[in-house]
């Protein structure tokens, strides 16, 4: 790799309730996009290239991005894209065109209303059309697979999930877009009232269904720094993606999360913060095993993560957000963000972000 | 254009047809995969990235494709892309898969676009009535007809423009064994009398539903100057977006495909397309985009793009050949009908076009896909030489 243009990520806007009946995919873009647009303090007609990522089948209807279009503002015609993944991705596609030299900014988002449908049955259409699909195994019966398998090698025990769970639903009360969170949240309690969902995890192991959007506006050296006074730089971003077949991967590691980290320079330094898109509380403990970081040193979703809130193909980019705020604010100097896709953590992105 | 000069180093195409019934999805793109490997000189190994693009899931009903694919494209342990920009996508997604390697990211990128339209029915997928939207079960022949209507009104064109793009594009189409259509007796007569779908498009003005997919290898100058055979330059690449509806909005000749060609030609140094382009590979579905497209592209003055079609200019033997692969109009999976626009422009650049290579004198080529409703645009330029 040649040499890279210093990117930072210079603002973040997100909102996100558990169920949404009034307002549109639009009308839940609109207030997000123009708080990051506004944050950034650059004028919105300046920012080089807009890039969203969404999915249809969430939306319930074909182009699901076009609606987005509308909240953006595209008159006169815009430099715009958009992938059918987490806004992540849309974010590593515009972090590529600012490489180029072409532009020097982007305002990427990401939105869905999990409430529209039932997220969990639906994701199963991610998975292989011919060999997978007729069996109709939800999100949730996949990740119940992969959790038992975990345990099975690790020892870790339903206990040790419901740590994770309780401690997400205390860390959300940090945040203002938690769709689940309770300040007095204990393991005890969750294992005598959450109900099984897919044995072996209840209810309180497997991400809330929520509606929101989430907005970053990243820039290029000299314009982060006239715009942040404390711009989070984006120092290495890898994603790798795995088999998509569950029976040909070992599942109790992920060692494209392993390789994204290790590309992206996880251990050239200390991790003050991650953020893990652990949508099922083993994610956790399995994607901190596989970046190689610990409770210990690192804070591991300080934010509640998507066990607190967990707008699907948005979710991914709040947990940049979110390292990117703590570093902002000067709460941490070097962080991680982690970003999942598919069934069992099949595709994996590592984002190590540094302030000054 | 970038830090970085990239090429198109390889190039691999299915046969076009409406029902692959013979592969999966996975081998369908794996086909076009492996030919643009091959071309290339190159493994699976050898590629640094992989970059897809398709139409809506709901064509196939396969949600993020590119999970359930990564095995078949030779993905595992790489990174890997999904784009969506509606029917531009396949455009989209050589524009994205290039700038990983005119960012310096990358070295060899795989690009592959598809759809597999016999896995269900496009205009039914394209008509879902919208969760607080007003329902439009047209599908995209009544959505575009009022604009082509509206083309008609204002540039005064014979009513029989259109039928002559559907004959000529059907005609370039014998020449290319790929195309997914073959009508050898192909006429004007044939068209008049096909039947009328919406006013003014008949049957035979309308693309077909294909399967089909397409694949580019694109390789950095390092790369592109080892590459075995010959490679096509990209000397530039624009992509624009405008809302689906707004106050005054143009959707005759959209702002949005305007503005692309106009930043589009500023990266290659085009000056007058009809004399710097030897041919132009553009995003035809319905016939009468042709002349739409012509003025919007900037080939001729607004109003006068149904005279070049007229006048043959735009023929396989005219003076800036329009579609000599047969275009959208012969081949129309959708997710790759962008890509096989780019692509087929690079072939021709190469001199890899076979039985519909046109005659090179500047030695340069337009790519052209548009979608949504006129609203989404990429294009590039390709060309034999270094930009």
């Amino acid at each position: 790799m040649t040499s890279l243009r210093e990117v930072g990520i210079i603002s973040y806007a997100t909102s996100a309730v558990a169920r949404d009946v009034v307002h549109n995919e639009v009308e839940i873009i609109v207030p997000v996009i123009g708080e990051a647009v506004a944050r950034s303090t650059i004028a919105k007609k300046d920012i080089g290239f807009v890039c969203s990522g969404s999915l249809d089948y969430l939306f319930g209807g074909p182009f699901a991005f076009v609606s987005g279009v509308d909240a953006v503002g595209a008159v006169p015609p815009i430099r715009e894209s958009h992938v059918e993944m987490d806004a992540a991705w849309a974010l590593y596609e515009a972090w590529c065109y600012i490489q180029t030299g072409e532009v020097d900014s982007a305002l990427i988002y990401g939105f869905s209303k999990g409430s529209s449908g039932d997220p969990y049955e639906l994701m199963t259409v991610q998975t292989d059309p011919y060999y997978t699909v007729p069996l109709w195994p939800s999100m949730t019966d996949m990740a119940a697979l992969q959790a038992r398998a975990f345990m099975h090698r690790t020892g870790t025990s339903e206990r040790d999930l419901a740590e994770v769970a309780a401690r997400a639903q205390r860390n959300g009360m940090s945040i203002d877009y938690a769709v689940r969170s309770a300040a007095d949240a204990t393991a005890e309690q969750l294992m005598a009232s959450s109900p099984y969902v897919s044995d072996p995890l209840r209810e309180s192991d497997i991400f809330p269904v929520s509606d929101g959007a989430t907005a970053i506006v990243i820039a290029a050296d000299d314009v982060a720094r006239k715009h942040c006074a404390r711009p989070a730089w984006i120092r290495g971003i890898e994603h790798r993606i795995e088999a998509h077949s569950l029976g040909v991967r070992d599942l109790t590691r992920s060692v494209s999360t392993t390789l994204a980290g290790k590309k992206a320079g996880v251990a050239n330094g200390t991790i003050d913060i991650a953020e893990l898109h652990a949508q099922f509380s083993h994610e956790e403990l399995l994607l901190a095993e596989a970046l190689g970081i610990d409770g210990s040193t690192t804070s591991i979703n300080p934010s509640g993560g998507p066990l607190a809130s967990n707008v699907l193909m948005a979710a991914g980019l709040n947990r940049m957000g979110e390292v990117a705020n703590a570093i902002s604010n000067g709460a941490a100097n070097r962080g991680l963000a982690h970003i999942t896709s598919g069934p069992c953590l099949q595709h994996n992105m590592v984002c190590v972000l540094e302030g000054d | 254009m970038g830090a970085h000069r990239a090429a198109v180093v390889g190039v691999g195409q299915t046969k076009h047809r409406s029902s692959r019934k013979d592969v999966s999805m996975a081998g369908l793109v794996r086909e076009a995969a492996i030919e643009a490997l091959e071309d290339a000189g190159m493994t699976w190994a050898d590629i640094d990235a992989v970059v897809i693009g398709k139409a809506p899931d709901m064509f196939e009903g396969v949600a993020m494709p590119e999970l359930y694919l990564a095995d078949a494209l030779g993905a595992v342990g790489k990174p890997m892309m999904r784009v969506h920009t509606a029917g531009s996508v396949g455009g989209s997604t050589a524009i994205v898969a290039t700038k990983l390697v005119t960012s310096g990211i990358h070295e060899r990128v795989l690009t592959v676009a598809y759809e597999k339209q016999s896995e269900s029915n496009a205009t039914w997928g394209l008509s879902v009535a919208q969760p607080f939207s007003a329902a439009l079960a047209a599908g995209a022949g009544g959505y575009f007809a009022p604009l082509i209507r509206g083309y008609i009104y204002r540039s005064g064109a014979p009513t029989n423009t259109g039928h002559i793009v559907a004959v000529k594009d059907r005609k370039n189409a014998l020449r290319n064994p790929r195309a997914h259509l073959h009508i050898p007796d192909i006429s004007l007569e044939m068209v008049e009398a096909s039947p009328l779908l919406w006013d003014p498009i008949r049957y035979l003005d309308t693309c077909p539903s294909s399967d089909g997919a397409m694949a580019l290898v694109i390789g950095s100058e390092k790369v592109a100057d080892a590459s075995p055979g010959p490679v096509a330059w990209v000397h530039g690449m624009a992509m624009r977006s405008e809302p689906t509806m707004f106050a005054h909005r143009d959707s005759v000749n959209p702002l949005a495909g305007r503005e692309c060609a106009k930043d589009l030609y500023a990266q290659a140094g085009i000056t007058n397309p009809r004399e710097d382009f030897d041919c132009a590979e553009v995003y035809v579905p319905f016939a009468w985009f042709e002349p739409m497209w012509l003025e919007n592209l900037g080939f001729c003055a607004e109003g006068d793009g149904w005279k070049l079609t007229q006048a043959g200019a735009t023929a396989a033997d005219g003076d800036i050949p329009w579609n000599p692969s047969g275009g959208v109009l012969s081949s129309n999976p959708i997710g790759a009908s962008g890509m096989i626009r780019f692509g087929e422009a690079a072939q021709q650049v190469r001199g890899r076009a076979g039985d519909y290579q046109v005659e090179m004198k500047t030695g340069r080529a337009l790519g052209h896909a548009y979608g949504g409703g006129s609203q989404f645009f990429s294009m590039w330029v390709v060309g034999d030489k270094k930009p």
